[in-house]
């Protein structure tokens, strides 16, 4: 089983530092929660982890995911996936099109692909969709759509940065919901990144906090 | 006071008046509708004027019955099929090759550092006319050119130009090209304004989590979103590379020539009768480019459809990486020979002597300069004069069409202004040639008014193209405090926006200037051969005069449009770093 393995992490701008000697562990099926202010560094942390962090950081430190040491590698070949705020869905390809792009080239025969999208559009309880548009969707189909697309590319780990952040309340207890069920369901280590407390009571596992200074191991 | 919006037109299109002070009739509700007409109906009656005569009806030299005589003609002039399909592989080459370059150096330098500094570099390219560059890179790939003599005598043995003829070539690869070294920076440059309204960063990120590498991702996820914004550039370089004339006349082959240029030739012949296959030719011309567009949208369906099928596929690696880094090779191979290209003639203009083999002129110095500089006076006092006119009322009509964009109560621009892309479009052959028969009756023709008008056709699209986003995207909370404060309309737009706008104003101007000094068949057919410019000059000499000549004219042709694009950046340039500097 794989798990989500971070060492001396540390995180930096010119004349700040927002994260140092942070070591963190989050075992397969399990989901640690990071909580602070906006502009902590937090997002930061999770770009860090996904392999994209902006140039303008100074960032250090090891990633690891079950036996493969990532870091130094190129995000397309972590196979970490990561959910934003946004469901970030692609607005030329249809929503079966969006699905099918991030599926693994694993699988390779045609009828094969199209069963595995209409099986998560099935698992995500919206049946015949495949060539809607993303834009004729309500936002918790959307951010359903969104979170079979990732799982569709088989990563993993799983990052989930605010991600029910802009959905509304009633909303956001459903997706949430769908989200924790199916990502813990295949036994992915999960790294949240919130601010909300409600997020963090759902996911369940451990809680960091980041406070007014740098986050320390 | 709250005005209701009052509609003088029952469509209730363009000429819809929002609140207006004291209800009297507003220029600003008009503008769209009188901008359009600036040029719409000058072209739809110069195209009549072209069509007419191409189907024999020419009442000025006597043509009253209609015929297909004309069209008779020019089927039976013996390089007529030549000159199609000449028109047709130079047309879609350039086009096809500009396209892959532009799109393939994007894809590649997508992400890295330096991408956004890149656009700074290209507006010196895009500012030099297309008739200097195309006169600089027959300096460098010609015979007796830069590379031939860079190789000579120690490679090649030559001690004589070699009897080759790549200026001109029969192929049309010199104008090819010619049009791909200016039309590429062109489209990276519209490219990257294109970036600007997409989620680039989070969608490439989001893409490579899935293992896609950065190329595949920006061709599958980026490219498809921001070709609607493109796929006009790319249409108006199609239909220019289809019908350009200057460029072909310096680059392309004599005989036969394009169609463009063919009929041109005939149009300028003293035998009026050639007037009747020129305006069938012309007429052909503006067929090929519709036909051409119409093709081209198809191509561009079955890729898409091919590409929605490769995106399905999932497959992450593919040989894309690689060919979109050769495209990126390929590009700055490009731009080192288009700087090659300015300096050649620069060079030569300093040039005292530069006999054949030797790679550097035995003499340079500032004689040519001074004997030459009598000659250049009146040209470049026209071009400067024809080009600020222009450049001046286009920017009113812009300001006013922009101003008028809120008070006419919809999204966005309203439906008439889409015409403003018809001068991209049209052929200039196929309108211009009626266009100045129409002037000669109205004794316009070769006067000031005359010359500015026809590049007014050119100048507005683009200054409106380059100016309506940043307009727009102001916010208008700036505009409404102002006026909350007792500030009239006009205030607020001299005291407040223009400032603010100050820098984005200035470089469409700078954008316009320039088209407006490039522009050779317009000023060729409006002014009549009495307005002469920089470029009409160059174009003529470019037919067989001394390169030290030649360079000279080049250099002060590519050199004043570049000077107007200093000038807006760094007369504005304070303004905006301050600016950036308080938004951190």
């Amino acid at each position: 089983m794989n798990a989500l393995e971070l060492t001396g992490v540390r995180i930096a701008l010119p004349g700040r530092v927002l994260v140092d000697g942070f070591d963190l562990v989050v075992g397969a099926g399990q989901c640690s929660t990071l909580m602070g202010p906006s502009g902590c560094g937090k997002s930061t942390l999770l770009a860090f982890v996904a392999g994209s962090v902006d140039p303008a950081f100074d960032a250090q430190g090891r990633v690891r995911v079950g036996a493969a040491d990532v870091t130094g590698w190129p995000p397309d070949r972590r196979r970490i996936g990561i959910l934003f705020q946004d469901d970030l869905l692609f607005p030329h390809l249809s929503v079966g099109g969006n699905l099918a792009f991030a599926l693994h080239e694993r699988v390779r025969d045609r009828d094969e692909r199209r069963a595995r999208v209409e099986g998560a559009l099935v698992e995500a309880d919206l049946a015949g969709f495949a060539p809607r548009h993303p834009s004729t969707l309500s936002g918790g189909q959307r951010a359903r759509v969104a979170l079979m697309r990732t799982l569709l590319s088989e990563p993993r780990a799983l990052l989930l940065d605010e991600p029910f952040n802009k959905l509304d309340a009633q909303l956001r207890d459903d997706v949430r919901g769908f989200v924790f069920e199916h990502a813990l369901e295949r036994a992915l280590p999960i790294l949240l990144v919130t601010h909300d407390e409600a997020d963090a009571k759902a996911a369940g596992g451990p809680v960091l906090r980041f406070g007014e200074g740098a986050l320390r191991g | 006071m709250k005005a209701v919006g009052l509609k003088t037109d029952p469509q209730g299109a363009a000429l819809r008046v929002g609140p207006v002070s004291a209800g009297r009739f507003s220029f600003l509700g008009a503008a769209p509708a009188l901008t359009v007409a600036t040029f719409a109906l000058p072209i739809a009656a110069g195209l009549a004027g072209t069509v007419g005569p191409a189907f024999g009806y020419l009442p000025a030299i006597g043509g009253h019955a209609l015929s297909l005589d004309p069209w008779r003609e020019l089927f039976a002039w013996p390089g007529f099929v030549s000159s199609v399909k000449l028109t047709l592989s130079t047309g879609f080459a350039a086009t096809l090759l500009s396209a892959f370059l532009a799109f393939g150096f994007c894809a590649w330098a997508s992400g890295r550092a330096w991408a956004p500094r890149v656009t700074a570099w290209l507006a010196p390219i895009l500012a030099t006319p297309h008739s200097a560059f195309a006169i600089g890179l027959a300096f460098v790939i010609a015979p007796s050119g830069w590379i031939v003599r860079a190789l000579s005598p120690w490679l090649t043995g030559f001690d004589v130009p070699p009897d080759i003829g790549t200026v001109g070539h029969p192929s049309g690869a010199a104008l090819v090209l010619g049009m791909v070294v200016k039309e590429v920076p062109y489209l990276v440059l519209m490219t990257a304004a294109a970036l600007a309204q997409v989620r680039l960063r989070d969608h490439v990120a989001l893409a490579r989590s899935f293992g896609y590498r950065p190329v595949e991702a920006w061709l599958r996820v980026i490219f498809p979103q921001v070709w609607p914004q493109v796929r006009l550039p790319v249409l108006a370089v199609l239909a220019y590379s289809l019908s350009v004339v200057d460029v072909a006349l310096i680059l392309g082959p004599g005989n036969p020539p394009t169609l463009a240029v063919l009929a041109v030739r005939w149009f300028s012949d003293p035998d009026i009768r050639l007037w009747y296959p020129a305006a069938a030719a012309a007429t052909l011309q503006l067929l090929l480019v519709v036909a051409a567009i119409g093709a081209w949208m198809l191509l561009e369906r079955a890729i898409a459809a091919a590409g929605r099928r490769v995106v399905a596929r999932g497959r992450r690696a593919s040989a894309l990486s690689m060919i979109s880094a050769g495209a990126a090779g390929c590009t700055m191979l490009l731009g080192a020979v288009a700087i090659a290209a300015i300096a050649g003639m620069a060079l030569w203009s300093f040039a005292t002597q530069w006999r054949f083999p030797a790679a550097w002129p035995s003499g340079v110095g500032l004689e040519g300069w001074s004997r030459r500089i009598g000659d250049l006076a009146t040209p470049a006092l026209n071009t400067i004069v024809v080009g600020a006119l222009a450049t001046v009322v286009a920017l009113s009509f812009v300001i006013a069409c922009l101003e008028a964009e809120p008070r006419l109560r919809r999204a966005g621009p309203p439906p008439a202004l889409s015409l403003l892309y018809l001068p991209l479009l049209v052929p200039q052959v196929a309108f211009l040639f009626g266009a100045q028969v129409l002037l000669v009756r109205t004794g316009l023709d070769g006067s000031l008014a005359a010359v500015v008008w026809a590049h007014l056709v050119y100048v507005l699209p683009y200054l409106f193209l380059s100016l309506a986003d940043p307009w727009r995207a102001l916010d208008p909370r700036y505009a409404r405090t102002a006026a909350s404060l007792g500030v009239s309309r006009m205030r607020v737009l001299f005291a407040v926006k223009l400032p603010i706008l100050a820098r984005p104003v200035a470089i469409a101007c700078a954008i316009a200037f320039a088209v407006s000094v490039g522009l050779y068949l317009p000023t060729v057919f409006a002014g009549n051969g009495r307005m002469p410019t920089l470029t009409t000059e160059a174009v003529t000499l470019s037919a067989g005069a001394d390169r030290r000549v030649i360079g000279t004219w080049a250099v002060v042709q590519a050199f004043i449009p570049l000077i107007a694009f200093l000038a807006a950046v760094v007369l504005t340039g304070r303004r905006d770093l301050r600016a950036r500097r308080s938004a951190r």
